[in-house]
């Protein structure tokens, strides 16, 4: 079997690493591969690394191997089959998959979500963002070497699945979104479940607050371990907690005029200057607690009304381009909308955050030790789904 | 009071929930001898309402998946009224869900424009093997027993 | 009674006091107290209230295939779980469960156990090198460095005992614990744990690390090196190494006791007694009781820390052993060996 040029390339580096290992200190490196089956990596990545005793010289990830041909499949399949496939790229936060997409449709075809679907559309993405984060506050505590707060996080979190099961009919895949609004009003009871349901989700923050971020041998695993500075950050294309971490005051929530009701509610963007991984990780628990604050001031401003537009019953997306990305619980997700006026879309482009965020793991893992490789990816915090799609 | 450690109030939590789970029981559910009622507009199975299903086929063609198979074939029915001409109807043979193909999105439910097919939340069907998930047009007339009536809706529903 | 007699009852005494304190650790913390943290509830399907699990387990692991990785050195590969428990048995000689219930004597007897307590490390190294597996590999020789470095704590810890007591035989610390008594009252002994505070701290952590529990587990560190030195073994010989992990702790906890807390007495002025000779006979029987009591306490705090930390980075550790622990422990003996004098 030959090699291709890529393959070829990196073992050329990894050969190149070694003779300058073997030329300056006279030892071998060993080459560690972390995955693709790994308790640490949230999915099937493999990382590479050359490791000189306990430092990592050089490493490199190698995705794809959970690869599901999305934007193939999506040039086969209508509108609302592409809303149902696209809830399974960032399976912890699903709602928030679909919202780009109708967003982007909707910009096609010129019409506007009603307002009462556009605060619920609103509360649905924040809970997701909610979900998502709150178990990786859990795993943090796993990978870290903690392992309770993990099951507090999938026990308060089962609380929210409940809800948009029971709004939705599905815990994981809502498949609610569509084209013009939602596909159905809320249940009798349901927004005092969730007050409730963000009651214990705040009273999560503070536990994991206590126990985790708290603990001092917590935080010295995790200060000053994988610095990212901001100009690095931008070259690299990180988004979301990751480049407010490094003090890069982008949200799109704030700053895009998207028909999302972020402006209802009042709330605040969090930024750490240091951009290392305790400020990846403190940022999102705050963002947790600012996120139920959003959904709490939301639930009492849901307006009146239909949760649907008039819209054909058989649509069909007139011509065009759009490009529509959100602040996803993962960092910037977008989707490109190619239409040639068809059932379904002629080509979608899926721009996911957590490839650009994986993108910068050569750089941050150059001479760390082997467990602070794991902090650092912990901090990073991909979904395999949405790396590779 | 001094400032206490953050280790020894991580101590506190964990002795904190081992109390709370002495005291007032975990929070699990002890599948099988308990089991929680899932809500209304669950997703669990489909059942099929076969009065009427016309076999139009909008259900297997939206399905992103295609499993679901229909065959049906076309014959007369008796007149609406005495002297009237028989009336062409499609009869419905074959109406198959493949549960293990299924993806529960529900666009199936959605575009049926006869309202033959309802969610219901029963979720304790699987099988020792694949072939018997494929449940067939009789099974899924059953599940029609566990459909639920639609939950109310919150206030400021509009139409 | 003839010697096949004792013998015999030694030999059964071993095993009990060895795989007891395994298996109820096992299943109080491990099962219970640590699904209770978590908000749930352990096993219990198997036996009631789940007290069958261990049984259940182990008769799962010993009936799995007798794998072996194909480059593994077999002869040592297959050695390695049987060292650690064999450090854990010839841990046990030497700890007295009554006035006349102990398997030896030694005058030496603290020495001893310390000496002995360092041969597990020689099993997890050899289990790290032999599995032909890098993780396992740098699983082992994190557990080597940080499994000698604390050592050092351990032994000077006990130093402060030794000094306080006057003797290095067991039975004889717990003499005098059981009939001293501070600034005159002598209502609860003499508890080394009470004049010793720091020492006994310096003591426990230095177990946790020798036990490889966390905050200390670097060596297994599950989401890391998914079992470090352990991830090649599977079935009996994996079944070794999880007994031998949680009998170590019983073990190390019952040393533990018999240090700093009285081992298996209470106060001798409870009872009028002067010395130990004057000990009446059920103690004999007692004694084992309170022993594990004071133990199943011990394990817990150990147990409790465990599940509620994370873990050291392997730098880390090495620093606070050498550069805390160390300094401590001989501040803490140098002050004992001038108040001994003084007082």
């Amino acid at each position: 079997m030959t090699l291709t040029d890529r393959q070829q390339l990196s073992y050329i580096a990894s050969q190149a690493a070694d003779a300058r290992l073997n030329v300056e200190l006279e030892t071998e490196g060993m080459t560690l591969n972390i995955g693709p089956q790994h308790p640490a990596t949230h999915g099937t990545l493999r990382i590479i690394c050359r490791l000189d005793g306990e430092q990592v010289v050089w490493a490199e990830p190698v995705a794809g191997y959970m690869h599901r041909g999305y934007e193939k499949l999506t040039e086969v399949r209508t509108f609302p089959q592409v809303t149902t496939l696209v809830n399974r790229i960032d399976w912890l936060g699903s709602f928030a998959n679909e919202v780009p997409f109708i967003l982007a449709a909707e910009k096609l075809m010129e019409i506007e979500a009603p307002p009462r679907a556009q605060v619920i559309r609103t509360i649905l993405f924040e809970l997701s963002r909610i979900a998502n984060v709150s178990l990786f506050l859990g795993d943090l505590g796993v990978q870290m070497g903690a392992i309770t707060p993990v099951f507090l996080a999938f026990r308060d979190r089962e609380y929210i699945l409940n809800l948009i099961e029971g709004a939705t009919g599905g815990r994981f895949h809502p498949n609610f979104d569509r084209i013009g609004g939602l596909k159905d009003d809320l249940p009798k009871g349901w927004i005092a479940e969730t007050r409730g349901a963000v009651k214990k989700l705040e009273e999560f923050c503070d536990t994991i607050d206590d126990l985790l971020f708290g603990n001092e041998i917590f935080q010295s695993r995790m200060r000053g371990i994988g610095i990212i500075p901001a100009d690095i950050a931008k070259d690299y294309g990180l988004s979301g907690p990751n480049a407010r971490a490094s003090g890069i005051d982008w949200d799109l929530r704030r700053d895009q005029d998207l028909p999302l009701s972020y402006d209802l509610a009042d709330w605040k963007v969090w930024t750490h200057p240091d951009g290392d991984s305790w400020a990846r990780c403190w940022i999102r628990l705050q963002e947790t607690r600012e996120s139920c604050k959003i959904v709490n001031q939301l639930l009492d401003q849901i307006p009146a009304g239909p949760v649907m537009t008039k819209v054909p019953r058989i649509i069909k997306v007139p011509e065009g381009e759009a490009w529509v990305a959100t602040e996803n619980p993962l960092g910037e997700m977008g989707y490109y909308v190619v239409s040639k006026g068809g059932l379904g879309p002629f080509r979608v482009k899926i721009r996911s955050a957590s490839f650009n965020n994986i993108s910068i793991v050569p750089w941050a893992l150059k001479g760390v030790y082997v467990p602070d490789v794991i902090t650092i990816l912990a901090s990073l915090y991909f979904i395999l789904g949405d790396i590779d799609r | 009071m001094p400032k206490v450690p953050g280790l020894f109030k991580g101590l506190g939590v964990t002795a904190g929930i081992l109390g709370k789970t002495l005291k007032d029981g975990a929070d699990t559910v002890q599948y099988p001898h308990e089991k929680e009622a899932p809500p209304i507009r669950a997703r669990g199975v489909i059942a099929l309402h076969e009065e009427n299903c016309t076999a139009c086929m909008l259900c297997s063609r939206s399905c992103p998946d295609w499993c679901i198979y229909i065959e049906g074939h076309k014959q007369l029915a008796p007149p609406r009224r005495a002297g009237g001409k028989p009336r062409q109807v499609n009869h419905l043979d074959r109406f198959d869900i493949d549960y293990a193909l299924c993806m529960y999105c529900g666009i199936c439910v959605e575009v049926c424009p006869f309202d033959a097919l309802f969610w219901s939340p029963e979720y304790e069907y699987s099988e020792p093997k694949i072939a018997d998930l494929l449940h067939d047009k009789d099974k899924l007339g059953e599940w029609m027993e566990t459909v639920p009536e639609a939950p109310e809706l919150e206030a400021g529903a509009g139409k | 009674m003839p010697y096949w007699v004792t013998s015999l009852l030694r030999v059964v005494g071993g095993l009990v006091a060895v795989l007891l304190p395994a298996g109820g650790i096992v299943y109080l913390f491990l099962f219970k107290m640590m699904s209770f943290m978590q908000s749930r509830l352990g096993p219990m399907e198997a036996g009631p209230y789940g007290s069958m699990q261990l049984l259940a387990e182990v008769g799962k692991w010993m009936q799995k295939e007798d794998l072996a990785p194909e480059n593994a050195d077999l002869r040592i590969y297959r050695m390695a779980p049987l060292i650690v428990l064999v450090s854990t048995f010839l841990l046990i000689v030497v700890v007295p469960f009554g006035p006349s219930a102990y398997f030896t004597n030694f005058e030496t007897g603290i020495f001893y156990a310390l000496a002995v307590g360092s041969v597990s490390v020689l099993g997890i190294l050899i289990a790290g090198w032999s599995s032909a597996n890098k993780y396992s590999l740098l699983g082992g020789l994190r557990a080597g460095g940080q499994l000698i470095a604390y050592e050092l704590p351990m032994v000077l810890a006990t130093l402060g005992v030794v000094i306080q007591a006057g003797s290095m035989n067991l039975n004889r610390i717990i003499e005098v614990q059981n009939t001293g008594e501070i600034f005159g009252i002598g209502i609860i002994g003499n508890p080394f744990i009470i004049t010793q505070f720091l020492g006994f701290l310096i003591f426990m952590i230095a177990v946790q690390a020798e036990l490889t529990q966390a905050p200390f587990d670097m060596p297994i560190a599950e989401s890391e090196l998914v079992s470090g030195y352990m991830t090649e073994y599977s079935g009996f010989r994996f079944l070794i190494f999880f007994i031998a992990e949680f009998a170590t702790a019983g073990v190390f906890s019952f040393i533990a006791a018999a240090l700093f807390l009285g081992g298996w007495g209470v106060p001798f002025t409870w009872f009028g007694w002067d010395s130990i000779d004057e000990v009446a006979w059920w103690m004999n029987f007692v004694g084992p009781v309170i022993m594990f009591t004071k133990m199943f306490a011990l394990v817990g705090v150990i147990m409790w820390v465990r599940f509620s930390y994370p873990r050291f980075r392997e730098d880390q550790l090495q620093t606070f052993a050498w550069k805390v622990l160390i300094p401590l422990a001989l501040a803490n003996t140098a002050v004992t060996a001038i108040l001994k004098v003084v007082f």
